[in-house]
């Protein structure tokens, strides 16, 4: 592995402060870093360890939301009772990724900021503008079954690889960051951003800015939702295409609130709030939830290797909407898709 | 590609960036039980400590980047994949390892288990694979044969031995007390 120093922030302020030089990566769980460090991929020369300050708890916010602090790690959070019982569209998403060692040692915060996993940026005997920026994309023109359909740039057709974002993005959550200039509190929507010209900034984060914790708003949506993950692997594997729905039904069974977030197909989780609102009101239907999906995917573009991805998104969106509307969502251990 | 070898970025810093003078680490574990000390140098995994300095060979490198789950060791009880975790990181904890499993001379149950239906052929992922489904029975969140399956996903076994993996975690797992 390459050769750094090792510190351990002593609070927040130690931690953006040291944060904020250059060449420095925060360590929490390092099950993303430590890997790419050891891929040579990422190359810092200062590692500040964040793992001890006092990040680590899940509290109640007034108003009925909970914070997650950004040390839990995704274990503790989907096996948190207050998250299955309120949020079940999270816990659901997280336990559909990774495995139970990787999520006993992620935390939150790592989870917002784990890198893509696109091949060409992992092997450094190919071009990645994500990784060396002004180098090309070695993706564009090569195997690209992983790959974005949505929202992508010349430079940059990566995903973000999370399943927990998806389900975030779906239920609106915001991220408090620490950084040089203060606090501030971020739109989940605003967090992460699509490659355009700059492909190497995955996020809005800037130099020494910690994220502390990740605010779950009040929202009612523990009996219709799903998390439905397809992949090329019953588990352990990276998602090709995954739906997080989360849905509110009124008495009369029409839909009062949608929100919808695909993972797998670009840069960031992917939502389109208008379609969502075209839902309002309609009754549960398999022509509405079709035309809904065919909306969302309208301007997917495949590069090959991932055109498959258009058809399956489509489907596994009409799926999920339907999941969701049922009340059955998707089991992450029987993986039959109902 | 529309890069060269020539300007590519990434070919070595490895070998050239020297430490700094503070490069060296103090590290203390409770290691099976016993208390452990060791002098290590930041870029040090968990897994590399145990195998090259404590000479806990039972912890297995397999792939080296979490994806097999060979050196999964508890840490304060907790299943990680110790090729992810840097010692440094660690230092002040409880590891256990498979030579700490089998307690007053008695093999922990999943070890018995194992010899009992086979689990296992080269070998090479079981110690790995009893380190997380000592964990996998203590969390108690598995209730089921799939849900055992699913939360044993981080394991992988190249000699195919699932089933019989699978026997004997559920078959300790209702000698324990969970499952149904």
């Amino acid at each position: 592995m390459i050769r750094f120093d090792y510190a351990r922030a002593s609070d927040v302020a130690d931690a953006v402060r040291r944060g904020s030089g250059a060449a420095t990566r925060f360590l929490a769980g390092g099950t993303n870093l430590v890997d790419l460090m050891k891929e040579n991929v990422e190359r810092p020369e200062h590692l500040v360890d964040i793992g001890r300050l006092p990040l680590a708890r899940i509290e109640e916010l007034d108003g009925g939301g909970l914070r997650l602090g950004a040390l839990v790690t995704n274990n503790q959070t989907a096996y948190d009772p207050r998250v299955a019982a309120r949020y079940p569209l999270l816990a659901s998403a997280i336990l559909a990724g990774a495995s139970p060692q990787l999520r006993n040692a992620a935390t939150n915060g790592g989870n917002l900021n784990q890198r893509t996993r696109c091949y060409y940026f992992y092997d450094t005997a190919t071009a990645c503008n994500k990784r060396e920026p002004g180098s090309g994309c070695g993706a564009i023109g090569g195997v690209t079954r992983i790959h974005a359909i949505l929202g992508t740039s010349e430079h940059c057709i990566a995903t973000h690889p999370s399943d927990m974002c998806v389900a975030l993005a779906a239920l609106e959550a915001q991220v408090r960051i620490s950084g040089p200039n203060g606090e501030r509190v971020v739109p989940f929507a605003d967090y992460h951003r699509l490659p355009g010209d700059e492909p190497w900034r995955d996020n809005t984060l800037v130099a020494g800015d910690l994220v502390t914790a990740i605010d779950l708003p009040p929202g009612d949506f523990g009996r219709h939702y799903t998390y439905l993950k397809l992949r090329d692997r019953l588990s352990y594997a990276f998602a090709l295409v995954s739906v997080a729905v989360a849905m509110r039904l009124g008495a009369d069974g029409a839909i009062e609130i949608v929100r919808i977030a695909l993972g797998g197909v670009a840069h960031k989780p992917w939502r389109l709030p208008e379609v969502e609102g075209s839902l309002q009101g309609e009754r549960p239907s398999r022509p509405a939830f079709s035309a809904a999906a065919g909306r969302l995917t309208a301007d997917a573009v495949g590069r090959g290797g991932n055109d498959f991805k258009i058809e399956l998104a489509r489907r596994a969106v009409t799926r999920a909407l339907q999941q969701a509307a049922d009340g059955t969502p998707q089991s992450q251990s029987d993986k039959r898709v109902a | 590609m529309n890069t060269s070898i020539a300007d590519h970025p990434t070919s070595d810093r490895a070998d050239s960036r020297s430490p700094g003078s503070d490069a060296d680490l103090s590290v203390s574990l409770q290691l099976n039980g016993q208390p452990y000390q060791a002098t290590i140098e930041p870029w040090v995994t968990l897994l590399d400590l145990l195998r090259e300095r404590a000479d806990l060979t039972g912890v297995k490198k397999g792939c080296d980047h979490g994806q097999c789950g060979a050196c999964t060791v508890l840490i304060d009880g907790q299943r990680i994949n110790s090729c992810l975790k840097l010692a440094a990181s660690v230092d002040g904890c409880s590891v256990t390892t498979i030579e700490g499993l089998a307690q007053d001379g008695r093999l922990d149950p999943l070890q018995q288990a194992f010899m009992d239906h086979d689990a296992f052929q080269c070998g090479y992922c079981t110690p790995g694979q009893i380190c997380s489904a000592r964990a996998l029975i203590n969390e108690g969140h598995a209730k089921t044969r799939d849900e055992v399956r699913e939360l044993m996903s981080g394991n992988l076994c190249r000699c195919g031995a699932y089933t019989n993996i699978t026997d004997a975690i559920v078959e300790v797992m209702a000698q324990e007390g969970g499952g149904r």
